[in-house]
């Protein structure tokens, strides 16, 4: 036995036990024009089949469509770990003559989301808070197009702020390779014109091997993705059975990287970066919105005196992030340390027991 | 006859006793001979005679539509020139002008020798036309009855090449459905707006523009005035609503531009036809169903001018999402009322409908186009080179890109132009003429040549 040795070096282990045994909640949105191969795609990534007994209206019937939000909620197990995905749908998006507004349903559920999160987090009982926020939105463009379309552009503006964004190019064997570079720079230059803040995949630590460091400024270099989907199987003869959709002029295959970024859009939502989301969505994306509604619960004056002395120390406690404009706040944030943030979280806290307290004087004078 | 036939036999008998035919005497044998030979003589002639009466339905030269064309690709074409089958239906004869150039020697020679009465061979021609007037020599000299009215089939058709077509399409749907392409993959010439300029604006327009671009091209001396009509900005707003308004006033105002020149007390000899003949209309490959906006437009449209629908980009259709896709598509137009070219209601005869029905169940074509030629199996041939196989444009397994161009430029553009005129614009005729009467009988004074028209 080691003198030196105190064992707290075990402790990711305990972590890693408890979270498996805690599962994972995931939600996932998926937003684009119909007929891009969403609900394809989102069947491959998983290997479920969410679209089972999905109907597709007629097109008469999709002339006085509006926009609607579906959940679809899979448990999937692998390895002894349980996910529990939710897939927001959004049919009838873009599908209809006047588009206009049509995406503010959408920015409408995500903010209910958050909504509904602070009011369980500054509630009673706080053990069981199903966490119902949107951790990533993949935004499907068409292959067709040249670059994002005016539509796109609104929606994306609308949202970037409040959930990460992973573009994705949907049906992408529409394109010669050489045409999706082209989208792909086309794209990239776009979302940089039009100041939209998409997902940023954070960089990999400096002691990472180089291995892992090409792979991953390959991957970052692809964005974004130019994703095919497919669940059939296709035999071709001798060689062994692939994932793919066959043509009378070839296969394209799923699971190749020559092919499609299908690949690397499955490593790094899933296997590499599932967590990195949920936190930037907690940390970020949440606090941002909390801030916004505090602040302006705050400003129009708030029912007594005593909370508003309360919120007007959480808020001067909070100066960093509502004073400045998001997208500096972030570039901030990245660059503090993880204890910083762990020290805000403690402060948080620590004015949510008081808070609830407040609340709990509140609601018994209501009563 | 008779008398060489004697002469010919009485020389045999002589010195051939050994020979003796069957049944007797020979003077049976001189009249069987002769029986024999006159058989012979009237079933050439006479079946040359039935092939040269004109009572069949002639098809005009330019009725067909098709261009001189060394392959018999089109349906219906590869009927095989037969050596003294008269050539009524120019088309057939201009299609297998290579077999022509064998024929019209051999022909001029035995059978000259009858001696047809009205032989054709004698009119002057145009050293020009690959295809022979010959085949008139070989009238049956019993055919009294040939004037020669058939040969207004050529005049016409002389007349239709120097004067020369045109033909203006349209070509709507959102920007990056490759309707460009098509439209230079179609003509095998860079004609389309694109191409012709250089700086082509990547950015959307604000409201839907109407740009008209003319060439002249020829084929085998025929010259064609071609316009392709682009409607950039259509379907790429948010707000697409009323987008197909700016099309139909263009459509409208073509019209007009017509029904004036026609209505003027001094006509030009020559009407300049800036009718849209054709519009295509690009249908994104979803898999889904037809969107609102397509059927709204296609609504409206189909009353104007003939639509012809095709699915864009459709190297991303598996064959059975296509299969799938196209049949919700008829299926919707059909529980929509609209009807794309060629219209059931304007099928003139049975002959009509069964080609048409073809083309119908094909309806909506699932085309690739490209611009770029790629070496496959030795040949140069237009496709789209992708990392798991090229897809060729005109490999009718891949696509339908070569069905398209048949039923646009080989087959039936002559009745496009016709429909057009003979249904679309009379509507539209009838339409401004109702306004005027209703106008004038309202006790308003109609200023114009309406007026002077009616």
């Amino acid at each position: 036995m080691d003198k030196e040795y105190v064992g707290f070096a075990a402790l990711p282990n305990q972590l890693h036990r408890k979270s498996v045994k805690k599962g994972f909640d995931f939600t996932l949105m998926v937003a684009g024009e119909s007929g891009l191969g969403k609900s394809t795609l989102i069947n491959s990534l998983f290997l479920t089949n969410l679209y089972e007994d999905r109907q597709l209206p007629e097109a008469s019937a999709r002339l006085t469509q509006t926009l609607t939000i579906e959940r679809r909620g899979v448990e999937i197990e692998e390895g002894g770990i349980k996910v529990k995905l939710t897939l927001v749908d959004t049919p009838g998006f873009g599908d209809s003559v006047d588009c206009s507004d049509c995406w503010l349903p959408v920015v409408r559920f995500i903010e209910e989301q958050f909504e509904q999160y602070l009011r369980d987090e500054s509630g009673l009982n706080r053990k069981n808070i199903q966490d119902s926020r949107v951790h990533c939105c993949l935004y499907f463009i068409s292959p067709f197009g040249r670059g994002l379309r005016p539509l796109d552009v609104a929606f994306l503006r609308a949202v970037h702020e409040k959930v990460n964004i992973i573009p994705v190019i949907g049906k992408a064997d529409a394109l010669m390779p050489k045409e999706t570079q082209a989208l792909k720079q086309r794209i990239r230059d776009q979302l940089k014109e039009e100041e939209i803040n998409i997902y940023q995949f954070p960089d990999c630590d400096s002691d990472e091997d180089e291995d892992f460091k090409r792979q991953d400024a390959e991957m970052k270099e692809s964005i974004p993705f130019a994703v095919v989907g497919s669940c059939e199987v296709v035999r071709d003869g001798g060689t062994r059975p692939v994932r793919g959709r066959r043509y009378s002029w070839g296969t394209v295959e799923v699971e190749n990287p020559h092919h499609c970024d299908f690949l690397n859009l499955r490593r790094m939502l899933v296997q590499t970066h599932l967590q990195d989301l949920k936190e930037v969505t907690h940390d970020l994306l949440y606090e941002g919105y909390r801030a916004r509604c505090l602040q302006s619960l705050a400003r129009p004056g708030a029912r007594d005196r005593a909370s508003r002395s309360k919120l007007s120390r959480q808020s001067a406690t909070e100066i960093p992030l509502p004073m400045l404009p998001l997208a500096e706040t972030e570039k901030l944030i990245r660059e503090k340390d993880e204890e910083l943030r762990r020290m805000q979280e403690m402060l948080e806290k620590m004015q949510a027991q008081m808070q609830q307290s407040q609340t709990q004087g509140e609601q018994s004078e209501a009563l | 006859m008779r008398a060489p036939g004697r002469a010919r036999l009485a020389g045999l008998g002589g010195g051939e006793r050994a020979i003796r035919l069957g049944p007797g005497s020979p003077l049976l044998l001189l009249l069987l001979l002769l029986l024999l030979l006159l058989l012979l003589f009237s079933f050439g002639c006479g079946w040359r005679s039935r092939c040269c009466s004109p009572v069949r339905r002639q098809k005009l030269p330019y009725e067909c539509g098709s261009f001189p064309e060394p392959a018999a690709e089109g349906p219906g074409r590869g009927r095989a020139p037969t050596p003294g089958a008269s050539r009524f239906c120019a088309c057939d004869v201009r299609n297998q002008a290579e077999e022509a150039d064998d024929i019209s020697d051999p022909q001029a020679a035995p059978e000259a020798a009858l001696g047809c009465i009205g032989d054709m061979a004698d009119t002057p021609r145009d050293a020009g036309l690959k295809q022979a007037p010959t085949p008139r020599n070989e009238k049956a000299p019993a055919d009294f009855g040939y004037v020669g009215i058939d040969s207004i089939l050529e005049q016409m058709r002389r007349k239709a090449m120097k004067q020369g077509f045109e033909f203006n399409i349209m070509v709507v749907g959102q920007s990056g459905l490759g309707k460009s392409t098509l439209i230079n993959t179609l003509f095998k010439s860079k004609i389309s707006r694109k191409s012709v300029q250089p700086t082509s604006e990547e950015r959307i327009p604000k409201t839907i523009e109407i740009k008209s671009i003319t060439h002249d091209i020829e084929e085998k001396g025929v010259r064609m005035k071609l316009t392709v009509i682009d409607t950039p900005g259509f379907g790429d707003h948010i707000n697409n609503e009323n987008c197909w308004q700016p099309i139909m006033k263009f459509i409208n105002d073509q019209y007009e531009k017509y029904l004036q020149e026609e209505v003027n007390i001094n006509r030009k000899k020559r009407i300049p036809d800036t009718r849209v003949h054709c519009c295509l209309y690009f249908i994104p490959a979803t898999g889904h169903s037809l969107r609102p906006l397509d059927i709204e437009f296609m609504k409206r449209l189909s009353k104007v001018v003939n639509i012809v629908p095709v699915i864009a980009k459709a190297d991303t259709l598996t064959l059975e999402e296509r299969v799938y896709f196209k049949q919700r598509i008829t299926a919707d137009l059909l529980s929509n009322g609209i009807d794309v070219y060629p219209q059931k209601e304007f099928d003139e005869d049975s002959e009509d409908r069964l080609v048409n029905e073809k083309f119908r169940e094909m309806i909506p074509f699932a085309v690739v186009g490209s611009d770029h030629e790629y070496q496959v199996n030795g040949k140069r041939i237009l496709g789209r080179k992708t990392k798991w196989g090229t897809i060729e444009v005109e490999n009718t397994t891949h696509c339908e890109f070569a069905y398209l161009r048949d039923l646009l430029i080989r087959t039936h553009m002559q009745n496009i132009k016709d429909i057009t005129s003979s249904i679309h614009f009379e509507a539209y005729r009838v339409k401004r003429l109702h306004e005027g009467s209703h106008a004038m009988s309202n006790g308003v004074e109609e200023k114009g040549p309406e007026a002077q028209e009616m």
